[in-house]
């Protein structure tokens, strides 16, 4: 199969080495695909070449049993819930910075990027601690009836604060194309400023919108480092798929990690190769509107 | 117009409570709780020896990861931006494929290729060469989660700014070498910078891929992040937070670079 792999790979660059008109086409591409190959290819590969060692029972039986299930459950639906927050607030975010000058705004523009900066262990740990009964926000949520640590709810804060920059990032630049005049026509032939927003801005704010959503939706499916602490990973209710994974890792099943690993693999990819399509999509439509 | 202008007010006034309990909040906390038991615990947890032992491995860590992935990035810029071939959107999107897995999907598939149960790791181990639960496997997870940020910075870059100087320089008889460092690195060395912070940043403060494959020795396989780890899992919080405070700096400094590299991105 590896044989075979580097025939590929060889026949690719000597077919296209010709084209070469600025020199270091052969070099710089044969580094990349073998880079490539070494670092990410093969040893994906090697999860799913691992995985296929089971037979497909006990594949099944490992992916869909209940324990799995309960994580994939809690995974996707916290992923879902902080990713429609993450939009909510990205969108308002993103609108406020780019439409309206006011002081400290280049603060708030560059402190955006922080949970990019902040490595997520010390995110996990300082959510965990906020949020927890004794902390500065758990003080306040708990009386409330919120549980906001160790919870359902704890999960989405730490994601909500994974991926929100996600969609501010997607939308600065959408919002900054938008063309007033339109808005301003609109006003002069008395729309109001309700209609202005549903009708003129919605629209055009949907496709980056989306984007946004599913960056840090993909982003929160395999978080792990944020998550963990506030989580309590608790089997059935507060844990995540990426953390069953570790736990079977650290007891050596190496089996049943391969085969949820697979699964999780397959959701990112899922997601990874929508995000391109549709942007690859959307580009079109946009140089064919110029 | 003076209810929008009130209407206005409202929504700047809320993205800054929004920020300030979601990005600045976490931040006080962090420092307060680092100086809680006072300066000298402080200091001592700082120059504690594993914690310090965290911080050069983490350091090895980055000047392994960043030349490395620099150079990948550099490669794979140059080859996708200065020609046509085919399968290129394939490749070019193939780059970024690692920013969508999860860490410890990272970390596991390095267990799975070069670790004990592995026959290459067995190879390996036969000859005295410890890759998982040492610094070459941390490496391995750190090089994979970081994997585009250099490239997916030049790639756009270099795109946009087309061929014809380089054309040029070449045909007034330049080589390929030094048409890249005479012509082409002075056009993208703020791009290029801009991507090696990023990277550097995700490097140092990696934790879920390194926390798979380091096998949290103390003193020895453990990275800042995963010192933090330890300390809070230990109940020793102060000490946690103290280190944490020293990621907290670089995270600031990351950012800080950011901005004046986007400035002089865009002033180019």
């Amino acid at each position: 199969m590896l044989k075979k792999y580097i025939l590929v790979m060889e026949a690719f660059l000597i077919k296209f080495i010709k084209n070469r008109k600025i020199p270091g086409f052969g070099l710089t591409l044969g580094y990349t695909l073998v880079y490539l190959s070494v670092l990410v290819l093969l040893p994906l590969a090697m999860l799913v070449l691992k995985a296929s060692h089971l037979t497909g029972s006990q594949f099944l039986a490992i992916v869909l049993s209940e324990r799995a299930l309960a994580a994939y459950k809690v995974t996707f639906f916290a992923s879902l819930v902080s990713g429609l927050v993450s939009t909510l607030l990205g969108v308002l975010t993103a609108w406020v910075l780019v439409r309206y000058t006011f002081i400290t705004q280049s603060f708030w523009d560059a402190i955006i990027d922080l949970p990019f900066a902040l490595p997520t262990a010390v995110a996990g740990i300082t959510l965990t601690t906020l949020y927890s009964q004794n902390g500065w926000v758990g003080r306040i949520l708990y009386p409330l009836g919120y549980q906001s640590a160790y919870s359902f709810f704890g999960i989405c804060v730490a994601l909500v604060f994974i991926g929100f920059p996600f969609v501010v990032r997607t939308l600065q630049p959408v919002i900054m194309e938008l063309e007033k005049d339109v808005e301003e026509a609109a006003r002069s032939l008395g729309a109001s400023s309700l209609q202005i927003f549903l009708k003129i801005i919605c629209p055009a704010l949907i496709p980056g919108a989306l984007t946004g959503f599913a960056l840090s939706f993909g982003r929160a499916i395999g978080e792990y480092g944020s998550v963990v602490f506030i989580s309590g990973n608790i089997p059935y209710k507060t844990e995540i798929a990426p953390m069953l994974i570790m736990g079977k890792l650290e007891q050596f099943e190496y089996e049943a990690a391969t085969a949820i690993g697979v699964v999780m693999l397959l959701c990112s990819l899922v997601i990874f190769f929508s995000i391109q399509y549709v942007q690859v999509k959307l580009q079109k439509k946009w140089s064919q509107g110029q | 117009m003076n209810l929008r202008s009130i209407g206005i007010g409202v929504l700047i006034a809320l993205v800054i409570i929004i920020l300030s309990v979601l990005l600045l909040l976490p931040v006080a906390l962090i420092m307060v709780s680092a100086l809680k038991k006072g300066l000298e615990f402080y200091v001592e947890a700082i120059q504690n020896e594993f914690t310090l032992s965290a911080l050069w491995l983490t350091l090895k860590v980055a000047l392994w990861v960043v030349p490395l992935n620099t150079l990948f990035g550099l490669c794979a810029a140059w080859a996708i931006s200065k020609y046509a071939f085919k399968g290129r959107a394939l490749l070019n999107t193939l780059i970024d494929l690692p920013l969508s897995v999860s860490p410890v999907i990272a970390g596991m598939i390095f267990i799975l290729s070069v670790g004990a149960a592995s026959p290459l790791g067995t190879w390996l181990l036969d000859h005295d060469f410890k890759i998982i639960f040492a610094l070459p496997g941390i490496v391995l997870g750190t090089l994979f989660v970081t994997f585009p940020m250099v490239a997916r910075e030049l790639i756009p870059l270099m795109e946009s700014q087309g061929n014809e100087e380089e054309e040029a320089a070449l045909s007034l008889g330049a080589n390929g070498f030094q048409t890249f460092l005479k012509i082409t690195l002075p056009k993208i060395k703020w791009g290029l910078l801009y991507g090696i912070i990023l990277c550097n940043a995700r490097a140092m403060g990696e934790f879920g891929a390194v926390s798979v494959v380091s096998g949290h020795i103390r003193g020895q396989t453990n990275t800042l992040p995963l010192h933090v780890e330890v300390l809070y899992n230990e109940y020793q919080f102060a000490a946690a937070f103290a280190v944490s405070s020293l990621l907290v700096g670089l995270a600031f400094v990351t950012l800080i670079l950011k901005q004046w590299l986007g400035v002089k991105k865009a002033e180019y």
